[in-house]
């Protein structure tokens, strides 16, 4: 605020403030009376990441009615995913969040695993890589929304320097499966191939140097004034609304509903390490920041013991029935050739059944739903996206707050387009 | 783990409203009629045994060849309890009408809407039933299994005598 005028020891009466030259603000004054005004917002705003239009309603600056519209970057997964094998649906399920695609492999490869019913009979070394890959997305997509939160807010260097970071773990990435960001990484029964000789040194090397930027974030942003009074007591959310409107991931977890499925229903080898799940207490724009800086350490935490304690071993399923050959065979001997294509066009044959598989995406519950008639391809291929309900409630938390609080209410919420829409 | 919730609904509901239960790849089901749809859920958010406080998931199967042809597919969870079971309620195409979910569980909201965009399914009671992932204009239900997949509905009209 400017320091108060001259004027004000003259006049008695209202406060007032001078912006600039002019006096404007009469800060006591009531409401100024105003009609209800649509305000539309999207779909192509660069706050709606991804693509999403809000209808709102608004009194002044105050919402009324917030109508939320998603669906415009709807891409049919389900009914591409219908018409296709098996193992053609990965690239499919790459795009889904796209800024942690190794959680959707691993999620959708776990959900095919469990009605083959080979998912006691993964190899542990594929086991440990899976939890890798599918702990550094994680920071990936925790790193982009808390920088493009803090971007939306006007605070470009953390932006810069967290994307910086998420940057070395994409390479890391793309070193490993040959692409930046749609990886398919990860096979039914397997991955694709073992790990490259220097990934374990590289991650090491990358984690130490992440330490550094997130402390830096950390000190930018956490008793940072501005970003505070933007979050703080903004946009809450109780745990009982949490559960029912089926919240989960860093969003259910900042109202202080403990649920975290790596903790409560572990899969792969999460039980076998050590790592904490954080809650918030508010339930607030600032505890799904802290709960995501928080949950980058534990990621890290994770990682540092997966690396630790990574075993030798084949890294995928000694099945050719389900498992491809590999690629120096396929390329180099009839045999393998004939049942690589048969795998990848006519299918896998996966036993008639329902099984839904749950693991903890980016944003919380990542569910596959999948009815399996016995064929090739899918009955049914569903996606539980964890961002649809954080994006549903929206329309509740909304009205009540203003304008200018949509963008970090929104960007806490991280809707991924992707995910979202399908 | 689940079982319990089968057992407890096996106890409470003996006038037919659980059609079948099974169990399959560690995942508990039971079959609905679909009359007692709204009760049968309520009982399961309500009754301290079951405690399924959370909404997870709502989605809908077409059958195609099977009577009553749609399956509406519900999630649900106990963060408590740590138990997890799915319904279904059996939909048939004549009368694709099934009562909303929205009272017992706010979030059923959004996947409702999206069941009825992409299956056709009508929820009645629901507050706010409009099409979510497909535009306003779109004709059909995309994820029937009828609906081909090669099917184009253009929003942007061509006009008459133009060449495609």
């Amino acid at each position: 605020m400017a320091a108060p005028s001259s004027t004000e020891t003259e006049t008695a009466g209202p406060r007032r403030v001078v912006l600039g030259v002019q006096e404007a603000l009469d800060l006591d004054a009531p409401d100024l009376p105003s009609e209800p005004m649509p305000l539309n917002m999207g779909p192509s705003h660069p706050a709606m990441h991804g693509t999403v239009r809000m209808v709102l309603e608004v009194e002044g600056e105050k919402i009324t009615t917030a109508d939320v519209q998603i669906g415009y970057l709807h891409r049919c997964f389900e009914k591409e995913s219908e018409h296709a094998t098996w193992t053609q649906i990965f690239p499919y399920t790459d795009r889904l969040n796209y800024v942690s695609p190794m959680l959707n492999n691993v999620g959708y490869a776990m959900a095919v695993e469990k009605l083959l019913g080979i998912d006691r009979r993964i190899p542990e070394r594929a086991q440990f890589i899976r939890v890798l890959i599918g702990e550094i997305s994680r920071i990936t997509d925790h790193m982009t929304c808390l920088g493009a939160g803090a971007m939306e807010l006007g605070a470009f260097t953390p932006f810069l320097y967290l994307l910086k970071a998420r940057e070395w773990l994409y390479e890391l990435l793309e070193e490993l499966s040959g692409a930046r960001l749609t990886h398919s990484y990860v096979r039914i029964g397997g991955l694709t191939h073992d790990l490259t000789d220097d990934f374990v040194p590289r991650l090491r090397d990358i984690i130490n140097r992440m330490r550094g930027v997130l402390v830096d974030c950390d000190k930018l942003l956490t008793r940072n004034r501005i970003f505070r009074d933007r979050m703080d007591g903004i946009g809450i959310i109780s745990k009982e609304d949490a559960m029912a409107w089926g919240l989960t991931g860093p969003v259910g977890r900042s109202t202080g509903l403990a649920y975290d499925v790596r903790k409560d229903h572990p899969y792969l080898v999460y039980d076998r390490f050590d790592f904490d799940v954080p809650v918030g207490s508010v339930g607030d724009n600032f505890d799904r920041y802290a709960v995501r800086l928080e949950e980058i350490q534990q990621s890290m935490r994770i990682l540092e013991q997966a690396m630790d304690k990574l075993p030798a071993g084949p890294f995928t399923l000694d099945d050719p029935r389900i498992a491809l050959p590999p690629k120096s065979e396929t390329y180099n001997s009839i045999e393998a050739m004939i049942a690589h294509f048969k795998i990848i066009m006519d299918g896998i044959h996966v036993p008639a059944g329902e099984v839904y598989s749950f693991t903890e995406g980016g944003n919380g519950e990542l569910g596959f739903y999948i009815v399996s008639d016995g064929t090739g391809r899918p009955w049914k291929c569903r996606v539980r996206p964890p961002c649809v309900p954080a994006v549903a409630i929206l329309g509740k938390v909304l009205p009540g707050l203003f304008i200018a609080d949509i963008v970090p209410t929104f960007g806490m919420m991280n809707m991924i387009g992707g995910e979202c829409d399908r | 783990m689940a079982q319990l919730v089968l057992d407890r609904l096996a106890l409470h509901f003996t006038g037919g409203e659980i059609e079948e239960t099974g169990s399959q790849h560690g995942n508990e089901w039971a079959r609905i009629h679909r009359k007692s749809w709204v009760r049968v859920c309520t009982f399961l958010r309500d009754d301290p045994v079951t405690d399924m406080k959370m909404f997870i998931d709502l989605t809908c199967v077409d059958r195609f060849s099977r009577e009553p042809r749609f399956d509406v597919v519900l999630h649900v969870y106990s963060v408590a309890r740590k138990h997890r079971v799915r319904l279904y309620a059996g939909v048939a195409l004549e009368d694709p009408t099934l009562d909303t979910l929205v009272s017992v569980w706010p979030g059923a909201n959004w996947f409702e809407r999206e069941a009825f965009d992409l299956y056709g399914v009508r929820f009645t009671g629901h507050p706010d039933l409009r099409r979510i992932l497909m535009y306003p204009e779109f004709v059909g239900h995309p994820l029937r299994k009828d609906y081909p997949k090669e099917k184009r509905q253009p929003l942007v009209r061509r006009t008459p005598g133009s060449v495609d």
